[in-house]
């Protein structure tokens, strides 16, 4: 730890496969994300976006290569353990508790309390209350506490699973498609909450919506078949011909 | 809004009602044979709630809890039959002193597997310990390589039918297809007579009050509301950092010690324990009994087992051959009208009778009632005040089917 350099990433991924059947899904990726980033990944259907979230938090085991966060192998861990070096994931459905109230949602994710003992004496302290009020409202869900989930619209279900994930303070985010389906103003404020919330940690996000894209991201990678195609700046991968030529064009 | 405070109440009310029913008016009205029945059907519902805990609430539906109430209830039938072979009972027999079973099928000394029942103390530990130590590898089989949902149903079914066939096919150690017969005494008190069999009727009220307690301590705790969690996104609840896995087996031995509970008191009401008990069919109805209930409410799960076993007598000693169909139809009609259950009927009679006293309590200008700790604590702005009283409140505020699940921690 203590002879970590600013040239260490946060997340390392080297040489990173998996096949289905005989399909490259990830082929040979090498992808590097810094502290307090946010990266975005585009890509045609099927260029291996979502299996790259799947692998780095443990739903998909590779079948080669390494994936480090803090120079510390994580890629045999299972996914719990994963989410406890402090990984979150969100999926491009909205999953979240429908039958619980927005409250409940948030109380689970509270990262106390995870083994089954210490569920059953957890205590609804101020300390815990505080904390979701506070993560409440910087999801724009702070009046809508006490209402079944089932019954948000579908952003704000969007919201709240961010705001699950936010609940745990993790170093680095995971979010699949987090606009997906949202209306503009909606759009707009999630570029806001994003850019909020990234002062303490380093998001990844896989996103279609180009007009979110720019509005969000650092830096941009473009995979194509299971490999990076470009990386850079939004300028940058904008103007390049094989983006355009793959993805961009049509 | 005193909403916490009306779930609360109207679960105290609706215990209280079950209590009166249970423990007065049906002693009080019915003779000593009906009552011993009730009795019996109450130790089916010991496996009901276990069921409304697993299935109802985490979503796993196991079709073999009879193994659980089965195991729970050898244990108990074993200490009984060895009390009852005295070498005095059985001076006839040609090994006299083991249980007479075991003497025509020509075993001459005790076998190595009942031993531990001649002590009470260890047949008590024995009762909750055996199935609950199956029901964890069990869980640890299954629900650590992810096997669940109908497979998971699939497999508690043929387990059913293995240990049913284990304990027909090893008639020596077992006795067989018959059971365990013949048992008069438990610690030299006759288990047979009338007076005893009302004794044991409430001893299965007191016991089954301790289970509805502890059944609403779990729904009413975070691991309640997370087996909902896990029933509705498990994937969401693993990548929010617990092992899904642990919660799920956790459960499934909870709901296995309450059928063993169930068990042991069934073999010292009904007076014997037999495979019939174990295997597939009584697992079934089990299942019927809590969705009858409605699977989300532990009390309803014990009105369900009652209601159902009243029409399975009622009519199976008029029309023993239309029972089946009778069952079949019932359960079918439950899912597609009633998918909640009669608990579900009777929440929603309820609120509709309460809707307009709901009303009036929520209307703005009554002022909410602030909690005295929350008062009393150093003065707050008014707008940070509102909020404390406001997150203090989803504590209570959600859920019909977990109740008021802040109260319980209070």
């Amino acid at each position: 730890m203590s002879i970590r350099t600013n040239t260490d990433y946060m997340l390392a991924l080297t040489d990173l496969s998996v096949s289905f059947d005989g399909f490259k899904a990830v082929d040979d990726l090498n992808l590097f994300v810094d502290e307090n980033e946010i990266r975005v990944i585009i890509g045609p259907n099927g260029a291996g976006k979502t299996t790259v979230l799947d692998l780095i938090c443990g739903k998909t085991r590779s079948d080669s290569g390494s994936i480090k966060f803090w120079n510390e192998e994580i890629s045999h861990l299972n996914e719990p353990r994963i989410v406890h070096k402090g990984i979150g994931r969100k999926f491009q459905t909205p999953s979240i508790y429908e039958d619980l109230s927005v409250f409940e949602n948030l109380e689970l994710s509270y990262p106390r309390g995870h083994d089954v003992f210490g569920a059953l004496f957890f205590k609804r302290d101020s300390e815990v209350s505080d904390r979701l009020q506070e993560v409440a409202e910087s999801v724009f869900l702070e009046d809508h506490l006490d209402k079944q989930a089932a019954l948000l619209s579908h952003g704000q279900k969007q919201w709240l699973e961010i705001g699950m994930l936010l609940i745990q303070n993790p170093k680095l985010l995971m979010l699949d498609e987090p606009v997906a389906g949202m209306s503009i103003s909606e759009r707009e404020k999630t570029a806001e909450l994003l850019n909020r919330i990234t002062r303490e940690r380093s998001v990844l996000v896989v996103e279609h919506d180009m007009k979110f894209v720019e509005d969000i991201a650092h830096k941009v990678t473009v995979l194509h078949q299971g490999r990076i195609l470009a990386e850079g700046d939004m300028d940058t991968v904008q103007n390049n011909p094989d983006v355009i030529e793959v993805y961009l064009g049509h | 809004m005193n909403f916490a405070n009306t779930v609360s109440w109207r679960h105290m009310l609706s215990m209280a009602c079950l209590l009166l029913l249970l423990a007065i008016v049906l002693p009080i009205t019915l003779d000593a044979f009906r009552l011993n029945l009730v009795g019996k059907y109450l130790t089916y519902a010991f496996v009901a709630i276990g069921l409304v805990l697993c299935w109802g609430m985490g979503g796993i539906l196991s079709l073999g809890q009879g193994v659980f109430f089965g195991l729970g209830g050898y244990c108990m039938a074993m200490f009984l039959k060895l009390e009852s072979s005295t070498p005095e009972a059985t001076a006839i027999q040609s090994t006299p002193g083991i249980p007479d079973f075991m003497d025509w099928n020509q075993i001459t000394e005790l076998p190595a597997l009942w031993i531990p029942f001649q002590s009470l103390t260890l047949t008590l530990i024995a009762i909750i310990a055996v199935p609950v130590l199956f029901a964890f590898l069990i869980g640890v089989a299954m629900f650590k390589r992810r096997v669940s949902g109908v497979y998971f149903a699939i497999i508690t079914q043929a387990i059913a039918a293995i240990l049913t066939i284990l304990i027909v096919g090893q008639q020596g150690y077992t006795g067989g297809v018959n059971g365990i017969t013949d048992l008069r005494t438990f610690m030299g008190w006759d288990i047979r007579s009338d007076g005893a069999k009302t004794v044991l009727y409430f001893v299965t009220i007191a016991f089954l009050c301790l289970v509805v307690f502890m059944a609403q301590f779990i729904s009413r705790s975070k691991l309640g509301r997370l087996l909902v969690a896990v029933r509705d996104q498990e994937d969401r609840v693993r990548f929010s950092g617990y092992e899904v896995a642990n919660i799920k087996i956790f459960i499934f031995c909870v709901a296995a010690a309450f059928s063993a509970i169930g068990g042991a008191l069934f073999t010292l009401q009904v007076g014997f324990m037999s495979p019939t008990l174990v295997g597939i069919v009584p697992s079934i109805e089990m299942v019927i009994y809590c969705a009858v209930g409605g699977r989300l409410s532990i009390l309803g799960a014990i009105y369900g087992t009652l209601l159902v076993n009243w029409a399975k007598t009622s009519l199976s000693e008029s029309f023993p051959e239309l029972w089946l169909f009778g069952l079949g139809a019932l359960f079918i009609a439950v899912v597609m009208i009633f998918p909640k259950g009669l608990a579900g009927v009777a929440n929603s009679l309820a609120d509709r009778f309460r809707k307009p006293r709901l009303d009036v309590a929520s209307s703005p200008d009554m002022p909410t009632p602030v909690d005295d700790s929350n008062a009393s604590s150093t003065p707050l702005t008014s707008t940070t005040h509102q909020s404390a009283t406001r997150h203090s409140r989803p504590g209570s505020a959600v859920h019909g089917a977990a109740g008021a699940a802040g109260d319980i921690g209070a």
